[in-house]
């Protein structure tokens, strides 16, 4: 094998290694089976409005904090309904989210 | 340590643990509606380093707090700080220096008046700006130490202690509009000091894009009465791992502005890939004097100060952070290096229901 093609080869590795991990990111959200189903359908809007609201107020100050008890979800909320100006609809949603 | 707090006077670790051993146990008596409203401990733990003109300081710190809600509509939350910072000790002398910082940070009431008025009574941080309220944490901050202008607006103590009205006034799916006001009568205990003041911020956000626009406004109402104006961008657009903040402030002494910059990056597996972790970061400083009346805790002459940093999210909710910032004044130019560990910790005060 000549010097060429091994350099052929180790960046065709380098390409395929890039592709491979960069893929799962850009993934869709896994589709509900029952995705017809008008309440599979509701619970699909609260957990996205949910998202949005997450994202629009508590991630743009911190990092999501990982694996926290149901116990304490809605003083999270509570708490960030004050820290971050929310309003009642968005503290619904929110507690939804974090507690489907 | 360029903390706003650390202006406060040392008080004793067995007082705050007295207290929050009280209020644990005042609020255990309270009977909780549903499991979820359990009352939780949070809060950062943590160790920084800092090189200052060539002194290292090194300084083990515990931001603790407590959130609490009593009934459907109230909530009790507070947040401390207890440090303890070494040196070593000067002219070739052997050893280490070292003094301790407690203090409450803040210890509020909050009262869900409507679903756009909430009451907050008690010790409060001000809201000017954006820093002295959402970053200042030490589990949220991208540098270990605040930006220049921090105290510009914020009364030196960063709290204010009296009364405020704060929430949402208009939240559509476009566009939400949030505003604070209050009132701060001056108080000089050691755990609550703060001055007569009062003011207010407004923000407009507009989610779609990731900006926030909004200006801030205090007034000292005791000794020299200033005003103080303020105005902050942020711009975070969705998913894209990317941050930019910034403030200005303009007192009657002296003026600047912060703009912070941070990027993650998704393109090599995700933001939890080892290199999605890594989170560079930037922070430009600048202040100008309008006079040489030292009040308001910013430099005496024009600094200016570039701030570089590379931080590391590992899992578990803990953040390592490093960085180097170059600062120029007519008063000498130096280096400034940071290191720290910070460890985010968040669970139930106690068993629930």
């Amino acid at each position: 094998m000549t010097v060429n093609s091994k350099h052929l080869i180790l960046a065709l590795v380098v390409l395929a290694s890039s592709v491979a991990l960069a893929a799962p990111q850009n993934q869709p959200p896994t589709t509900q089976e029952n995705k017809g189903h008008a309440a599979a359908h509701t619970v699909q809007q609260h957990e996205d409005e949910g998202t949005r609201i997450f994202q629009a107020n508590c991630s743009r100050c911190h990092n999501t904090p990982e694996g926290f008890s149901p116990r304490i979800s809605g003083t999270i909320v509570r708490h960030m309904r004050v820290r971050a100006s929310l309003s009642k609809h968005d503290e619904q949603e929110l507690l939804r989210f974090l507690n489907p | 340590m360029p903390r706003l707090l650390l202006n406060f006077r040392l008080s004793s670790l067995a007082r705050l643990t007295r207290f929050f051993a009280l209020a644990l146990a005042v609020l255990s008596t309270a009977s909780y509606g549903i499991a979820q409203d359990t009352p939780l401990l949070s809060g950062g733990v943590g160790f920084f380093t800092s090189t200052n003109a060539g002194q290292t300081t090194y300084t083990p710190e515990i931001e603790p707090l407590l959130a609490a809600p009593v009934g459907p509509h109230f909530l009790v939350e507070s947040r401390a700080i207890l440090l303890e910072s070494f040196a070593p000790n000067g002219n070739d002398q052997p050893g280490y220096d070292h003094s301790h910082f407690i203090s409450l940070i803040y210890l509020q009431g909050d009262y869900t008046l409507s679903s756009h008025i909430t009451i907050v009574g008690g010790s409060y941080l001000i809201p000017f700006n954006t820093y002295n309220e959402r970053l200042s944490p030490i589990w949220i901050g991208n540098f270990s130490g605040g930006p220049i202008i921090a105290s510009l607006g914020a009364e030196g103590t960063g709290t204010g202690t009296g009364g405020m009205l704060s929430g949402s006034a208009i939240s559509r799916r476009k566009y939400s509009i949030s505003y604070n006001a209050y009132f701060s009568g001056l108080v000089n205990n050691q755990y609550f000091q703060a001055q007569r003041s009062a003011g207010g911020r407004t923000s407009l956000f507009l989610p779609d894009h990731g900006l926030e626009v909004g200006v801030s406004y205090n007034r000292q109402l005791q000794g020299t009465q200033e005003n103080f104006y303020g105005a902050h961008v942020w711009w975070e657009p969705k998913n894209s791992g990317f941050q930019l903040r910034s403030e200005f402030a303009r007192g009657h002494h002296a003026q600047g502005y912060w703009i912070e910059t941070a990027y993650r990056t998704q393109a090599f597996g995700g933001f939890d890939s080892i290199i999605g972790r890594l989170e560079p970061v930037f922070r430009m400083n600048q202040t100008f004097r309008r006079d040489t009346v030292a009040s308001d805790g910013v430099p005496l002459v024009n600094t200016q100060r570039a701030d570089f940093g590379l931080d590391y999210n590992l899992p578990h909710n803990t953040r390592i952070l490093t960085s180097y910032s170059r600062q120029f004044s007519s008063a000498g130019n130096f280096n400034i290096w940071q290191t720290g560990v910070v460890y985010r910790f968040l669970f139930p005060a106690w068993k629930g229901k």
